[in-house]
């Protein structure tokens, strides 16, 4: 038997929510929604983790500029402070290296990270998702059983059809899902996204096409300023 | 250190089994611990003596066996089959301690000897596992 099955639940125990940022394309922007999402909550005070599961192509320490950190270890790891959020990710132990595992073995990489990660208290733990609905995403929901979801889908019809299809699994799989965010509109498309939510879940808003946000990649502050950033904070449900 | 964290889950998962089955009393752990994740048996033996008090959890001294397991890896390539011991493709000090954090890791250090591939499979001897419980009803 597994043990590190049974330690999961605990390991997770004093985090009040725990927020997955997924949808079904990669590109969408759900590593950009992750991290800025767990930025602006740690900021407003909010005890805040951010987990990075895109073992494929980790994004989120690019995004908030994380370096030079490494988890403390203490009984388990202590995942290290990023600017207010306690982050944890794979590259803490892959450096800049790829890591080309076969799905069992990242769900399994997956399972040893969730045993030994010490959180603590948390108010919300945000998820940034492997992309799609296939083996890893499908580990991830069963061993993390409280999750509630944020889709992230762009207003173009491929993302959108994805998008539509992972709603439908989620809900078939009675998973709380918060709603639907429609990124990087630039205006052509509005209301596409709004369509897909339709009377199935939520749509939280629409985020614009934001030529900064390249810019500001890697620097929190300015990350802050964004027109992404402040377009984020209207359409995200912990307001 | 992180070794009290899996000996915390192996306790966990004792203390699940005992519930599940209405065990009275343990007789038996049988733990094996790969090779691959290069614990520490002392911290480890250590650390699964304290969580046990801590969980309020008595077994006889001699219950809890702790088997290294011998570890083997095989190119998914090439066929070919070796271990993380052998001295010719053993990575460095700091790759090998991000291997015993995560030894899916092996597969960012770690090449076939033969075709070079970081293609294989962790065929035994990878981590933490337990092998039995026994106990009386
Ligand atoms: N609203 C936006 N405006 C401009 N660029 C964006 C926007 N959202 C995301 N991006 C950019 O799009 C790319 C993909 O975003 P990312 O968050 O990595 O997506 P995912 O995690 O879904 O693959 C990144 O380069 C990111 O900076
Ligand atoms: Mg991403
Ligand atoms: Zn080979």
């Amino acid at each position: 038997m597994d043990p590190r099955l049974h330690i999961i639940d605990k390991r997770l125990q004093d985090i009040k929510r725990i927020i997955a940022v997924s949808g079904g394309k990669g590109g969408t922007g759900k590593s950009s929604v992750a991290s800025v999402l767990a930025l602006a909550l740690a900021k407003e005070g909010y005890r805040t983790g951010l987990l990075d599961l895109d073992f494929g192509g980790p994004s989120a320490h690019v995004i908030l500029g994380v370096e030079g950190l490494f988890p403390e270890e203490d009984k388990g790891l202590i995942p290290p402070d990023a600017s207010g959020i306690r982050f944890m990710s794979i590259i803490y132990f892959t450096g800049d290296n790829p890591a080309p595992l076969r799905g069992k073995e990242i769900s399994n990489a997956i399972i040893e990270l969730l045993a030994v990660t010490l959180w603590g208290e948390l108010d919300f733990l945000i998820i940034d998702m492997p992309p799609g609905m296939a083996d890893t995403a499908l580990d991830v929901i069963r061993l993390i059983k409280r999750m509630e979801f944020i889709l992230v889908t762009t207003p173009s019809k491929l993302a959108t059809e994805v998008t539509k299809r992972e709603l439908a699994i989620l809900q078939e799989l009675r998973l709380p899902v918060l709603g639907l965010i429609e990124n990087m509109l630039t205006g052509q498309r509005a209301g596409t996204a709004a369509k897909v939510a339709g009377d199935r879940t939520a749509f939280l808003g629409s985020i614009d096409f934001d030529s900064t946000l390249e810019h500001a990649i890697g620097d929190v502050d300015k990350l802050l300023q964004t027109g992404f950033a402040k377009q984020l904070s209207l359409c995200h449900p912990f307001k | 250190m992180h070794e009290w964290a899996l000996a915390e889950s192996v306790i966990t998962a004792v203390v699940d089994e005992i519930r599940l089955n209405n065990i009275r009393k343990v007789t038996k752990v049988d733990v094996k611990v790969g090779e691959l994740q290069q614990i520490d048996i002392e911290i480890f033996r250590f650390a699964l003596e304290n969580v046990m008090k801590a969980y309020e959890l008595v077994l006889d001294s001699d219950a809890v066996r702790i088997e290294i397991e011998k570890n083997i890896l095989r190119c998914e390539v090439c066929g070919k089959t070796w271990s993380f011991d052998d001295a010719s493709c053993r990575p460095g000090e700091d790759e090998a301690e991000a291997i015993h954090f995560i030894p899916e890791i092996a597969h960012v250090y770690i090449r076939c000897p033969e075709c070079s591939s970081p293609d294989f499979e962790i065929v035994k001897g990878r981590g933490v596992w337990i092998e039995a419980i026994e106990g009386e009803h």
